[in-house]
């Protein structure tokens, strides 16, 4: 049984099968990463895992407790975060609100709340920017603002949805080096990723996916030999 | 400290004021505005501050002044109680109105709110055997004095703005205007944001309700044309909001005082103003444009709200500056 | 038998005007996604106009269609251009501006009309002589019977624009997707002012056919707006097919609602169809159809 599990999970919009069968386990402490080209039903995954959409078949499971079909605020509360690919903060408020309200979550108190979210802050490295208003943060800050607000509410698994997209590469290293500082924090990750190189890197293990299906799950080396994978991303033509 | 100073003095100035102006018109007019005060701040909860614009808010008022004057009329019990009581009647409202809503987001649940706000409207029209329908409820006042009253008003008035000023401080103020900017991230933190939602509506309908039995014990007449109107409460209660200053604390309390005096400015004749002028230069003209004056109070709401939205979208104290900036750059021109 | 179908052909015929609102609301709605609170008021003014010209001027009410159509299509255009559209730019808290920008001009419609006109009922008698016509044992009122006809000939004209011209199918581009259309040069701002002008121009068609049959005063608007989103709403935000089902639906439900519950319901009825539909339906019709 592993920490989390996803089994035999279906999902249809109407007549489109976004997720046909999938299933995967993920083990406590693990980065896990997502990969799969544009449609192939990565977010859509996300949007499962974190109850915004119903099941149309399977199970999800958090510490073999099903969470499937439980409102995204309480699975949540189970210990599950996220981060959305479109950044949403939460715009007139300031960095520091956006994480006290996430870090109200696990306490009732005010001051609990604030010195949380300013370690969460401290942590991953916003402590400049806490008093501005996040909408005039710059994508790269608001990205941080995601991961920061997801921590805020204590999480035993956090859902990276796209974290690297549109950074430049000193910001992307720098994406990298948090990722890895919550992993050693004891937070299990699953990261879905279109920068190879990001997602390569820093996963233990690889599902790739395409138009639903899963292609492949492996180590990095493994699924980037994977014919398949190869034909999926690059084309027939590659892969032989 | 120093930022209440102001509301301070001015709460001073309120509890001084039935002593200092002691006509009775005056006197009146002071206790709506603390009446409005009361009902925007609960539009302004659900609001301005939750993002759930409600169209409805008459709902609460006229199940307030309802429960207030049939308890009165029909049970006989001291219309004080029905004060308290008339605001938990329009709590208990609040769930199935919260329900039926909150299902729906945006422009769709402003229009819930305006339909079930017509409904309790209906309703309370056609069951006469409750309500005495558009006989309405007539009751014996407590007092013959304002004054009373008056401090009643501004109680209620005070509870409500300290109500709104401590809840956004507190988690519950972090939560509402999490939904408000974004109800996705708000659940993806561990928000209910139903739960949530329907707390903002309860404490919104408890003031609400509450100001409608002030107005019930004040007034001791309503029907169901007076307090589950559309316009003259639930559409002024969103410009006493809007006016004012959505989303701010005190933006009711000032919006409440501009509308009631417009209001009355028009009704009035400039308090009495163009009547004296019309005395003094008694041509056709003026006495024409006099008489058009006294009608044109709606007309100004109405082009009011546009200046309002258009200019001043965060309302008066929200835009402050801007209107500061506004009014010091048209006396410098003067210079 | 007779009372049923008496009902029904009453509810049909006040369906086709109904619809004619209801075309108007929806068009806006799928267009500019603005909920129009000032759409009955805008029949409103052309109910007055329509009036104005049958007393000044003796003219009938049919023939006041083009002078009225005219009118609120360019008071359409104007309060879309410097009302509605400068509100795209202002930030502010609350994204139900627009809505409120439509209750202020509603309010400033029905009292311009009141200090002109001052609160007292007025109306235009029925143009034709003898009012209605038998067919079996049942009554047709002239008056609607022609405003029936017209009402579906202003509808395929409508459709016909919007499918077959480039102004039209414009329009449907800027409903789909307003980015997309502006993508592909079409010059969105000025599309929301004209459909704003149509919109306009179809509640003014309803209202100058409505005169002979309603008495006018100033606070007529609101009840009508309200029919109006029932309308839309029931048909479907945005679908002109649906606004005819919703149209007709909500005359129907008011004849029958008034013949066997009671003419103090009928508002009711409405309202509840309203919620009900918002609750369990929130596609209108339109929805049922894509099962």
């Amino acid at each position: 049984m592993a920490y989390f599990e996803v089994n035999k999970v279906f999902k249809h919009f109407g007549g489109l099968a976004a997720l046909s069968g999938v299933s995967f386990g993920v083990e406590q402490g693990q980065i896990y990463g997502l990969i799969g080209p544009n449609g192939s039903g990565k977010t859509t995954m996300f949007n499962l895992i974190n109850g915004y959409f119903p099941l149309t078949a399977g199970k999800i499971l958090l510490e073999g407790r099903e969470i499937s079909g439980m409102k995204p605020f309480r699975i949540c509360q189970l210990g599950i975060g996220r981060t959305f690919q479109v950044v949403k903060p939460l715009k007139r408020m300031t960095v520091l609100d956006n994480v006290i309200a996430a870090g109200f979550l696990r306490t009732e108190s005010k001051i609990e709340a604030r010195s949380l979210a300013e370690e969460i802050i401290e942590f991953c490295g916003l402590t400049r920017q806490k008093d501005k208003i996040a909408k005039s943060l710059p994508i790269a800050s608001r990205k941080r603002l995601e991961i920061t607000r997801a921590l805020a509410t204590k999480p035993k698994l956090l859902l990276l949805d796209e974290t690297a997209a549109g950074l430049n590469p000193t910001e992307l290293d720098e994406a990298v080096a948090l990722i890895k500082k919550i992993r050693d924090s004891g937070v299990t990750i699953i990261i879905v990723e279109h920068i190879m190189k990001v997602i390569m890197t820093i996963s233990d293990r690889i599902l790739a996916i395409n138009q639903g299906v899963v292609i492949t799950e492996g180590t990095p080396k493994e699924v980037a030999s994977n014919s398949h994978v190869i034909a999926a991303y690059l084309g027939e033509d590659y892969s032989a | 400290m120093k930022e209440n100073a102001g509301p301070l003095i001015v709460l001073g100035i309120l509890l001084l004021f039935p002593w200092v102006i002691t006509d009775q018109y005056y006197q009146h007019l002071m206790i709506l505005v603390l009446m409005w005060v009361a009902i925007g701040s609960g539009w302004n909860l659900i609001a301005g501050y939750t993002g759930q614009v409600s169209f409805g808010d008459a709902a609460f008022f006229g199940t307030g002044a309802y429960a207030a004057g049939l308890l009165a009329f029909k049970l006989g019990i001291s219309a004080w109680w029905g004060l308290a009581l008339g605001g938990l009647m329009a709590v208990v409202i609040a769930f199935p109105f919260g329900w039926i809503c909150f299902r729906l987001r945006g422009a769709y649940f402003a229009l819930a709110t305006l339909a079930l706000n017509e409904v309790m409207r209906h309703i309370a029209t056609i069951w006469e055997s409750l309500t005495g329908g558009m006989v309405g409820i007539l009751l014996m006042q407590t007092f013959v004095s304002k004054i009373p009253y008056y401090y009643v008003a501004l109680v209620i008035a005070v509870i409500a703005v300290v109500t709104v000023q401590l809840v956004m401080q507190s988690r519950w103020g972090y939560y509402f205007v999490s939904i408000r900017e974004d109800q996705d991230t708000a659940e993806s933190i561990g928000i209910d944001t139903h739960y949530y939602k329907m707390i903002s509506l309860c404490l919104a309908a408890y003031l609400t309700g509450l100001a409608g039995s002030l107005y019930m014990n004040y007034m001791s007449f309503i029907d169901p044309h007076i307090v589950f109107s559309l316009h003259d409460i639930s559409i002024m209660a969103i410009l006493v909001g809007i006016v004012g200053g959505v989303g701010t604390v005190y933006g009711p309390a000032v919006g409440a005082f501009v509308m009631v005096t417009v209001s009355e400015l028009f009704r009035t004749g400039g308090f009495g103003l163009v009547d004296s002028v019309t005395k003094a230069i008694p041509y056709p003209a003026v006495m024409l444009a006099a008489k058009y004056i006294k009608e044109a109070h709606v007309f100004t709401f109405g082009v009011l709200v546009i200046l309002v939205i258009l200019f001043l979208p965060n309302g008066i104290v929200g835009d402050w500056p801007k209107l500061r900036r506004g009014l010091l750059f048209w006396r410098r021109q003067k210079a | 038998m007779d009372v049923f179908l008496q009902t029904l052909v009453s509810g049909v015929l006040t369906g086709g005007l109904y619809a004619l609102i209801g075309l108007g609301m929806t068009l806006i709605m799928g267009v500019m996604n603005i909920i129009n609170l000032a759409h009955g008021q805008l029949m409103m003014v052309a109910m007055y106009i329509t009036f104005v010209l049958f007393h000044y001027l003796g003219l009938d009410p049919y023939f006041a269609l083009p002078v009225s159509c005219t009118f609120l299509f360019f008071l359409g255009v104007f309060i879309q251009r410097y009302l509605l559209n400068p509100l795209m730019q202002v930030e502010s808290i609350l994204p139900e501006n627009q809505v409120l920008m439509t209750v202020g001009i509603g309010m400033v419609l029905t009292e311009i009309c009141r200090f002109i006109f001052t609160s007292n009922y007025k109306s235009v008698p029925n143009p034709y002589s003898s009012p209605t016509f038998f067919i079996g044992g049942i009554s047709f009122s002239k008056a609607m019977c022609t405003a029936f006809v017209l009402a579906v000939m202003f509808t395929v004209a409508l459709f016909w624009f919007l499918l077959k011209t480039d102004l039209g199918r414009s329009i449907r581009a800027v409903a789909q997707d307003g980015e997309a259309a502006r993508l592909m040069g079409i010059d969105a701002e000025r599309i929301k002012v004209i459909t704003m002008g149509i919109g306009s121009m179809l509640v003014a068609a309803a209202g100058t056919m409505l005169m002979p049959i309603f008495y006018l005063f100033p606070d007529i608007g609101g009840p009508f707006t309200r029919k109006a989103f029932v309308i839309t709403i029931l048909g479907g935000l945005g679908s002109t097919v649906g606004a005819i089902f919703g149209g007709v639906t909500l005359g129907l439900a008011e004849a029958f609602g008034a013949t066997y519950i009671g003419k103090d319901y009928e508002d009711m009825i409405g309202l509840i169809m309203f919620l009900l539909v918002l609750l369990f339906l929130p596609g209108g019709f339109k929805r049922l159809t894509k099962v």
